[in-house]
């Protein structure tokens, strides 16, 4: 009898100890913080890409419904569309613009950390661009929790929850990778995108569909430009070692 | 002290398997809205055991009120196999009992190594599959602590062509609910987006994984009506005089014919969450009341036990003494 008594009570003592130890309450450590594009860690060169991304379409993007938090919905007066497609007069916003073949030597991230908000149940921004060993902070803007999501196939995958109005984590991403898919399991409809490379040649396009690298050493290179549902392009560009180029992306609807 | 078990820890038990039946409801939930990640850490919830507003958030709701519900089950079970243990004369119970709470820890372990490791799909499916494995422990001592099966009752010939069936049929339907646990945490339960037929066809025109699980599935849910058809004609038949398994008998019928229903339900509404998550609920009942008509057959094989426990003990029971 004395012996079940011992079992009996080592199991009510481990039932306690599931939920009485361990768990990540989240991190709250700060970094500075700087605002997008991530800025260029060592320009080695004079030569730029100015450039444009057009849409052959104008759809509007889908109202978010967020009733599946109060607080979500009570943050915004006006319907919040999704960020797939940001496309007007025949522009497209968010894509992510980078050099992806033909650079040379290495780069060193920047000091500045590069900031990933939680804001309006929302990332923003919704996409953008991050260096190799550059420290991301991912903050929680908003007066309910979220958690971080992060999937990247190259990288360390991580969950972290933030329950509380303005805490933060820092992360870095050790190796390329485009694109990191964030994600909010809390609030299905939160997404974002970060390209990862180990330069700071790249951009995003913005709402008038432009982006514009500079800084780069006159050379041949392949530029490839990315959307979150059009897919990817790639062309070739040539840099002299001063002055501009100028390139274009036309992106189309996807079949289906 | 054990000269006889009491009727309170039968009720006890009983109400246990409809707790543990809303438990598994309550994880059919989290993987309908695919809310399993949305509470990222574990044993706490957000660092906490009552994150802020877990209620007003769905996915939230979902997956920490799965860990409440589980949390309480696992409490009721160790308080179960304390109660066993003080007060059941039979030795196989009481290691019956502590066997539940083992399950129990084991599954809210692999709970907990899912979420910490992102789902991956054995430890999902494994997860799944010790609910099923758990719900027929408590199911079982349910029914051995009844009034019913302590004082026996005069062996039915039938019998054993009634077990031979009802086993066949539990261990089937454990295998289906094994094929749709694989199929839901590969996300293959559209691969085919039709029903009753399979791209328009009996037989899907190409095969792969996802397509392959959900058809084997499909097949599964062939065979166990198919069998639960076999088990209730066996009972209607050969032991109609027999109420205690005419009873689960005909409701596992009606379970199945649900079942079926909820299964084109979740299909043709696109994986809704409402019947993804009744449908599992289903299949746990049907698993439960199979597993009551195999354990009942199994009784009425047996007979009235006589005064030595020991001699008296079946099959069944001198396995676990």
């Amino acid at each position: 009898m004395h012996n079940y008594r011992l079992t009996a009570l080592c199991a009510i003592v481990l039932v306690l100890g599931f939920v009485a130890c361990g768990g990540g309450g989240g991190e709250t450590t700060v970094a500075k913080e700087s605002s997008q594009p991530a800025p260029a860690a060592a320009p080695a060169g004079n030569g730029a890409i100015n450039g444009t991304v057009n849409y052959s379409n104008g759809d509007p993007d889908t109202a978010i419904k967020m009733g599946a938090d109060p607080v979500c919905a009570g943050l915004h007066s006006e319907p919040v569309q999704t960020e797939t497609v940001v496309a007007e007069a025949g522009k497209l916003a968010n894509a992510f613009v980078y050099v992806k073949e033909g650079l040379s030597g290495s780069f060193s991230p920047p000091a500045d950390s590069q900031l990933l908000n939680q804001e309006g149940c929302r990332y923003t921004p919704h996409v953008s661009g991050i260096m190799t060993g550059q420290t991301l902070v991912i903050r929680n803007s908003d007066p309910t929790l979220h958690n971080v999501h992060a999937l990247p196939t190259k990288n360390e995958e991580f969950n972290q929850g933030q329950p509380f109005q303005n805490m933060e984590l820092e992360k870095q991403f050790m190796a390329p990778e485009v694109m990191v898919r964030f994600k909010c399991d809390v609030h299905p409809w939160m997404a974002a995108y970060m390209g990862v490379v180990d330069h700071p040649f790249f951009a995003v396009s913005g709402a008038d569909g432009s982006f514009s690298i500079a800084g780069l050493p006159a050379g041949d290179y392949v530029l490839e430009a990315w959307h979150e549902t059009l897919g990817t392009q790639t062309q070739s560009v040539s840099v002299g070692a001063d002055g501009a180029v100028d390139v274009a992306f036309d992106f189309a609807p996807t079949a289906g | 002290m054990r000269s006889e078990t009491p009727e309170w820890l039968h009720r006890f038990a009983a109400v246990l398997v409809c707790l543990i039946v809303l438990l598994i409801s309550a994880g059919g939930l989290v993987k309908s809205k695919e809310a399993g990640l949305s509470v990222p850490d574990w044993p706490l919830s957000y660092g906490s055991l009552n994150p802020p507003r877990w209620w007003e958030i769905e996915n939230v709701r979902a997956e920490h009120g799965h860990r409440l519900i589980a949390g309480t089950v696992a409490l009721l079970t160790v308080v179960l196999a304390v109660a066993v243990t003080r007060r059941e004369p039979r030795r196989w119970v009481r290691r019956l009992a502590w066997t539940a709470v083992a399950a129990v820890f084991l599954q809210a372990l692999l709970g907990g190594v899912t979420v910490l490791l992102f789902l991956p799909t054995p430890i999902s499916v494994s997860h799944a599959g010790l609910a099923q494995i758990f719900l027929c422990l408590v199911v079982t001592l349910a029914a051995v602590t009844s009034r019913w099966w302590r004082d026996g009752s005069t062996p039915a010939p039938a019998a054993p062509r009634v077990l031979r069936a009802a086993t066949v049929t539990t261990a089937v339907i454990y295998v289906q609910i094994l094929l749709g646990a694989v199929m839901r945490h590969t996300g293959a339960g559209l691969a085919i987006p039709d029903f009753p037929l399979a791209f328009g066809r009996l037989i899907p025109p190409s095969f792969d994984f996802p397509i392959a699980i959900h058809f084997a599935h499909r097949v599964g849910a062939v065979t166990v009506a198919a069998l639960v058809v076999w088990t209730v004609a066996r009972v209607w038949r050969e032991a109609r005089s027999e109420a205690r398994l005419k009873r689960p008998a005909a409701a596992l019928a009606g379970l199945v014919v649900i079942q079926v229903a909820l299964g084109a339900t979740v299909v043709l509404s696109g994986r809704a969450v409402l019947p993804n998550t009744v449908h599992v609920a289903t299949g746990a009942m049907v698993l439960a009341t199979s597993l009551l008509v195999t354990l009942r057959a199994w009784r009425l094989r047996e007979g009235k036990p006589s005064e030595a426990p020991a001699a008296s003990a079946g099959r069944f029971e001198k396995a676990l003494t």
